[in-house]
This record gives C-alpha cells, sequence and structure tokens, in this order.
C-alpha cells in the first residue's frame, strides 16, 4: 500500500461512518521499548483509529510534565530513532491498514539525517509527521522532501494563527490539519466547545483536509462533545498518565488500551445524538 | 578579504545557522517582535530612550581600562579590559534588557519573563522589570539556584518571582525549556526577554544590537587612547552576547583578530564541557540551528562548567557561522585555568571577575606572553564576581584543606 494512501484512505472511511477518529499519543519506548510495543500494537483493537507515536526528546519545549516524563523514561531505557522506526515496522507485519504518524521535535531528525530518516520511516510504514518546531517558513527542511517521500507533514494550527497567516500555514499541509485548540503546551486544559467549534468552522473555510482538534482532550465525554464538530480527537497526556501510574506492565498495557475502548466507544456515538453533522 | 553575511536572511539565517524553529503558536508572536524591533530600531525616539538608560540607569560608557599590573605580570601583549563589571547590575546583561524592555512597553505587554543561569541575566531583567514597573518571572534550574544564591535573593529583592525549575539537569537550558512553555501559554501579554544571542530570529540579532554598544564604545576608546584599532580581542562564550556585542562592530577590520572562549570544564576530551564548538555537532535547539553538544541520537547532552553562566550545551547562531567562516577563532579553557585566572585578576588588579569573564582571561594568560608589547588586546571583562564568592571559597577551601 502507498503509505500516503492510508490517512487518506481512514479519513475517508470514516466520513461514510459518519464518526469522528480517534487519535492516541503514545511516547515510543514508553515505559520500555517492549511494553511500548505491546501498547502500540494493541491500539487499533482497543478502537484507535489513527496511532501518532512520539519521537522522545531530552528537550520537549512543547510538552508539558505529562509528556516530558514519558520522553524521559524512555530515553532512560535508551529508546533511540531507529529504535522506534523498528516498533512501527515490527506492527506493520501485523496491521497494514491503521496510519502511524510520529510526532517530536526536529533535532533528532535532522541529526539522524533527513534524507536517510525520510527513506527509512517511509520503508518502516511511518505515514506522517507532526514535528513540532518547525514552522512553515521552513518548509524546505523537512516537509518538502518528505512529500518526495510519500509522507504526509501534519500542519499545526494554533489560537494564535491569525486569518491571515493561515494560507502560509496549510500551504503545504497534508495528511490532516491538527488545530490545537489552546495556546500552552501539551496536559493544559481544553477551551469551551463553543469556542472551539468556532475556531474549526473557520478552518474549514482554509481547508479541505480533515481537521483533528488536540491538547487538552483527557476524558470520553469531553471527546464525544468535540467530535461532533471535528474530524479526529487527539487524546494523549491522559493516555500517558496511565503509563506513568501503572505499577507494572501488564497495568500501564491494559490502562492504555481500557482508556482507548471507553475513549473510541465515547465518540463513536457522538453524532448519533440530536446534533446535526457538520462536515 | 572574505567579509561574512552581517545581517541574517529572511528567515533569521546566518549561512545555515539560526532561523525561526519554534512551535506554531509562538510564530505569530515573534513576527511581530520582529516587526516592531525593526520600527523601534529605526525610530528616533526609542534610539534616544535607549541612549538615556545606558548612560543614566546602567552607567555606560564604562572604561577601557589598561591593566598595567596584568601586561607586566604576562610579559607580552597590553592588555585592556572592558568593564563592563561596572555596570549596573554588575554586568554587560542589562545592555540587552534595557532595550528589550523598552521594546516590551512599547508593544504594551504587561509582563516579564526570562531564564537565567548564573543569575546575572535575571539580576538585570528584575532590575528592568522594577524600573519599569512590570511584573517578572524568572526560571532557574534548580542546580543553578543553589549555587547562585546571592543572586536568588536579589531577584527577590527587586520583586521578581524566582521558580526553580527541575526538569532536565536544572541548569540553562531547562530554564529556557520552562520559559519558552511559559510564553507558549500566555501568549497575549507576555514578553520573553532571552539573555543571550540565542533564541529564534528575531533574538540573536536584536541581543548582539543592544549589547553592541560594548564593541562601539571600545573602538572609539581605544582610538582615543592608542590612536588606532585593537590588535585583538576577547571574550568568554556562554550564549555569546557578550562576545558578540564586543566583536560585532569590528567584524568588518580584517586586521583585529577575535577569540571566543568555551567553558572548556574538565576538558573537552573528558566529554564534562559547554564547549559546543569545539566539542558539538550542528542540530537545532530553542528556536535556532547552532553547534550543540548532543550525542549520536540528537539528544542535548548537558553541559559543564564551573561557571553557571556559561553552562549551555549551545552557542548563538552568528558565531556558529563565524566558527566556519573562520572569521573567529573559538578555544576553550577549564575550570581550573578560570580558577588561576580568576586569582591573578584579584591579586594583580584588585578586580574581582565573574567566573564567566576569567574563562576569557585564562584565554589571556595563554596568548598574552607570546605577543609583542605592541600588540593591543582588549579582554571583555563582562561581569564582577561577587555572585561567585561562595562557589571560589567552596572550590578554594577544599584544594587547601
Ligand atoms: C558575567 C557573565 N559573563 C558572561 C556570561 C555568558 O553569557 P554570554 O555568552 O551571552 O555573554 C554570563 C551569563 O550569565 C555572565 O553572567
Amino acid at each position: 500500500m502507498n503509505p500516503n494512501a492510508r490517512l487518506a484512505a481512514r479519513f475517508a472511511a470514516l466520513k461514510t461512518e459518519n464518526r469522528p477518529a480517534l487519535v492516541s499519543y503514545v511516547t515510543a519506548g514508553d515505559p520500555d521499548m517492549a511494553t511500548s510495543q505491546r501498547i502500540l500494537d494493541g491500539l487499533p483493537a482497543a478502537g484507535v483509529d489513527v496511532i501518532e507515536l512520539g519521537m522522545p526528546f531530552s528537550d520537549p519545549m512543547a510538552d508539558g510534565p505529562a509528556i516530558q516524563k514519558a520522553a524521559l523514561r524512555a530515553l532512560k531505557e535508551g529508546q533511540t530513532q531507529a529504535k522506534t522506526l523498528e516498533m512501527v515496522r515490527a506492527f506493520r507485519e501485523k496491521d497494514t491498514t491503521t496510519p502511524i504518524v510520529l510526532m517530536g521535535y526536529y533535532n533528532p531528525i535532522y541529526r539522524y539525517g533527513v534524507d536517510r530518516f525520510l527513506t527509512d520511516a517511509a520503508r518502516a510504514g511511518v505515514d506522517g509527521l507532526i514535528v513540532v518546531d518547525i514552522p512553515p517558513e521552513h518548509d524546505d527542511e523537512l516537509c518538502q522532501p518528505a512529500a518526495q517521500h510519500g509522507i504526509d507533514f501534519i500542519r499545526l494550527a494554533t489560537p494564535t494563527t491569525d486569518t491571515k497567516r493561515l494560507p502560509k500555514v496549510l500551504g503545504n499541509a497534508s495528511g490532516f490539519v491538527y488545530y490545537v485548540s489552546v495556546a500552552g503546551v501539551t496536559g493544559g486544559s481544553a477551551p469551551t466547545p463553543e469556542k472551539l467549534e468556532r475556531s474549526v468552522s473557520n478552518l474549514r473555510e482554509h481547508t479541505k483536509l480533515p481537521i483533528a482538534v488536540g491538547f487538552g482532550i483527557r476524558t470520553p465525554e469531553q471527546a464525544a462533545i468535540i467530535g461532533r464538530f471535528s474530524d479526529a480527537v487527539v487524546v494523549g497526556s491522559a493516555l500517558v498518565d496511565c503509563i506513568e501510574h501503572a505499577a507494572t506492565p501488564d497495568e500501564a498495557v491494559k490502562g492504555v488500551h481500557d482508556l482507548a475502548r471507553d475513549l473510541a466507544e465515547s465518540i463513536r456515538e457522538c453524532r448519533e445524538v440530536s446534533e446535526p453533522q457538520v462536515s | 578579504m572574505n567579509q561574512p553575511a552581517i545581517q541574517p536572511d529572511i528567515n533569521g539565517l546566518f549561512g545555515q545557522f539560526g532561523g525561526r524553529f519554534v512551535a506554531e503558536t509562538l510564530m505569530p508572536l515573534i513576527l511581530e517582535l520582529q516587526a516592531e524591533y525593526d520600527t523601534a530600531k529605526d525610530d528616533p525616539e526609542f534610539q534616544r530612550q535607549l541612549a538615556y538608560f545606558q548612560s543614566d540607569y546602567v552607567g555606560r560608557p564604562n572604561p577601557l581600562y589598561f591593566a598595567e599590573r596584568l601586561t607586566e605580570h604576562f610579559g607580552g601583549a597590553k592588555i585592556y579590559l572592558k568593564r563592563e563589571e561596572l555596570n549596573h547590575t554588575g554586568a554587560h546583561k542589562i545592555n540587552n534588557c534595557i532595550g528589550q524592555v523598552l521594546l516590551a512597553k512599547r508593544m504594551g505587554k504587561k509582563r516579564i519573563i526570562a531564564e537565567t543561569g548564573a543569575g546575572m541575566h535575571g539580576v538585570a531583567t528584575a532590575t528592568v522589570a522594577a524600573r519599569f514597573g512590570l511584573p517578572c518571572v524568572i526560571y532557574m534550574g534548580s542546580t543553578d539556584i543553589e549555587r547562585q544564591q546571592p543572586n536568588v535573593f536579589r531577584m527577590k529583592l527587586l520583586g521578581a518571582e524566582v521558580i526553580p525549575v527541575t526538569s532536565g539537569t536544572g541548569t540553562l537550558k531547562d530554564a529556557m525549556n520552562e520559559a519558552l512553555r511559559d510564553w507558549v501559554t500566555n501568549v497575549d501579554d507576555t514578553f520573553y526577554i532571552i539573555g543571550t544571542v540565542a533564541g529564534p530570529h528575531p533574538y540573536p540579532a536584536m541581543v548582539r544590537d543592544f549589547q553592541a554598544v560594548i564593541g562601539h564604545e571600545t573602538r572609539a576608546q581605544m582610538q582615543e587612547k592608542e590612536g588606532r584599532l585593537p590588535d585583538s580581542l576577547v571574550a568568554c562564550i556562554g550564549g555569546g552576547s557578550n562576545a558578540m556585542g564586543l566583536f560585532h562592530p569590528f567584524l568588518n577590520d580584517a586586521s583585529v583578530e577575535m577569540i571566543g572562549v568555551e567553558a572548556g570544564g574538565k576538558g573537552v576530551e573528558s566529554g564534562q564541557h559547554a564547549a559546543s564548538l569545539n566539542g558539538g555537532a550542528p542540530g537545532v535547539l530553542h528556536g535556532n540551528r547552532t553547534y550543540l553538544l548532543q550525542d549520536e541520537d540528537g539528544q542535548i547532552i548537558d553541559a559543564h562548567s564551573i561557571s553557571a553562566g556559561l553552562d549551555y550545551p549551545g552557542i548563538g547562531p552568528e558565531h556558529a557561522w563565524l566558527h566556519e567562516q573562520g572569521r573567529v577563532e573559538y578555544v576553550s579553557a577549564t575550570d581550573d585555568e578560570a580558577l588561576e585566572a580568576f586569582q591573578t585578576c584579584c591579586r594583580l588588579e584588585g578586580i574581582i571577575p565573574a567566573l564567566e569573564s576569567a574563562h576569557a582571561l585564562a584565554e589571556v594568560a595563554k596568548r598574552a606572553p607570546k605577543l609583542p608589547s605592541d600588540h593591543l588586546m582588549v579582554v571583555n571583562l563582562s561581569g564582577r564576581g561577587d555572585k561567585d564568592m561562595m562557589s571560589v571559597a567552596h572550590y578554594l577551601g577544599e584544594k587547601f584543606k
């Protein structure tokens, strides 16, 4: 399968089903590589539609304490870029349809070598990249080369991205657009749904890509409300917290999958209640 | 001579270094800051205010002092000290803080944040925030809080809130991460005063411009004293602001040699150092591409230096560029060499230098004896050592027990 097609195919299928995607975030190698692989492998069965897999970085400036600690746990256990790609490759042996998006910071990719990284990532079965610290002004660094390797470059739009700037942000975006619900780091609190809905509908005027909403979404209830007007709901810190609070690897695996299942169930039904569909 | 680019390009790049590698949330702020700075730079009223505070509040110009006893001691080059340690708050850091706080006022910002390592930038920031009536939050690594207690107290006296940063190793890079996290969360009202020539564009060029007063004064003072240009300039490098401030006005004078001194810690070979150019590789951190201490996988490695103000795993992007251009020579001095130079300066000149500045003096000790007596060497005495009394006493006490 052309890797580029996985994200598009998944979002097209969800549109027919009239439900938003559940996008999960966990950090690769957290709490250790073997457990992390079990977590990753079980996500589709738990109802996750699109997987974001974090590439741990020592200095995660855009992350709150939960994901900072996850990165440190993973690095302490010896996680590397190569091991993260290896996890994706192993996942792909069992699952050829669930899109995987690698998320992180530029330096580990830069150090690995942009071209070599993109080649290895495409070969491993990576579908997209979210790299927090490369704005569109630097699209020539990674965004454009990624496209040449058939890897989507997912852009973040934020509450500070004004209408004037949106075309620049969306220019080379592909896969989907990630709307960051609040100005802040991951793990903070989400704004009111009304405010969010307005922001998402404003975004829709500028892009045909599916719109995911993330930052601050923790519970199935929140996910259901946001899933009514967005194409995807991203949950990260809450899942990562399950790993931090687990006493054993088994508990970590179960904790993440249980929460994912609850979230998936909740958003599956979210558009069947009263509210009409927004598309 | 092949002249290096003196201004970054439209994306803030000096050659391949610099840029604006920040999260989208910060991009609009950074672009706004750049626009505001570009107008302020050419606004005579802004320049008038800046000059006023530099003179009446900071105490500029500070002297270019002929260090007769050091010169005699080393028996070579004629050594001049640029006395940045005489500035209000005791270091060059305030040159930049005054400039940035005036910009913050112009932009109507209501709250100031900053990172600090040795605490000198934190103190300078807390000082200007007090002077301009703005609430101020300083992020400082918990390790640094321990070794720079007097500065922590000074910041508190000045009304700033000092937030200890325990993530990572609790040093300058972690403080900078935390300040960036604060900024990204408080985008509407907060101005981030970065303390060195690093961070996303326009910071490296803007901080350099505010610090360039050091070089401009040096040039005029040397002209007055010796009737010519200096032959060499020596400065220590943490992020590189005192060095860039001294060097920049001389970059196009081919006869002027420039030497940046990185912190060699326990020796560059030991792996425990803060010498990004001498012991690091290009990478992207804190908004810019530059040389970084990092491992094979691109994870940032902690810096080590006896001097908290040099304990940073990166270096300003313009230095990375000047390094690759070969325009500036970058060397390193170890903890021990710096301590020795520190004591020499105390005893011979009656000036207690900051441990940071002592790294520059350590290079003078190596270089000056080999040079002729008509060689004019300027050393940036970037700060005074009052803040270092406890660390130095501790170190010497142990050694001489
Ligand atoms: C006295 C002094 N000199 C030098 C430095 C290093 O910074 P920079 O390289 O930006 O001048 C510091 C930083 O705290 C300092 O306090």
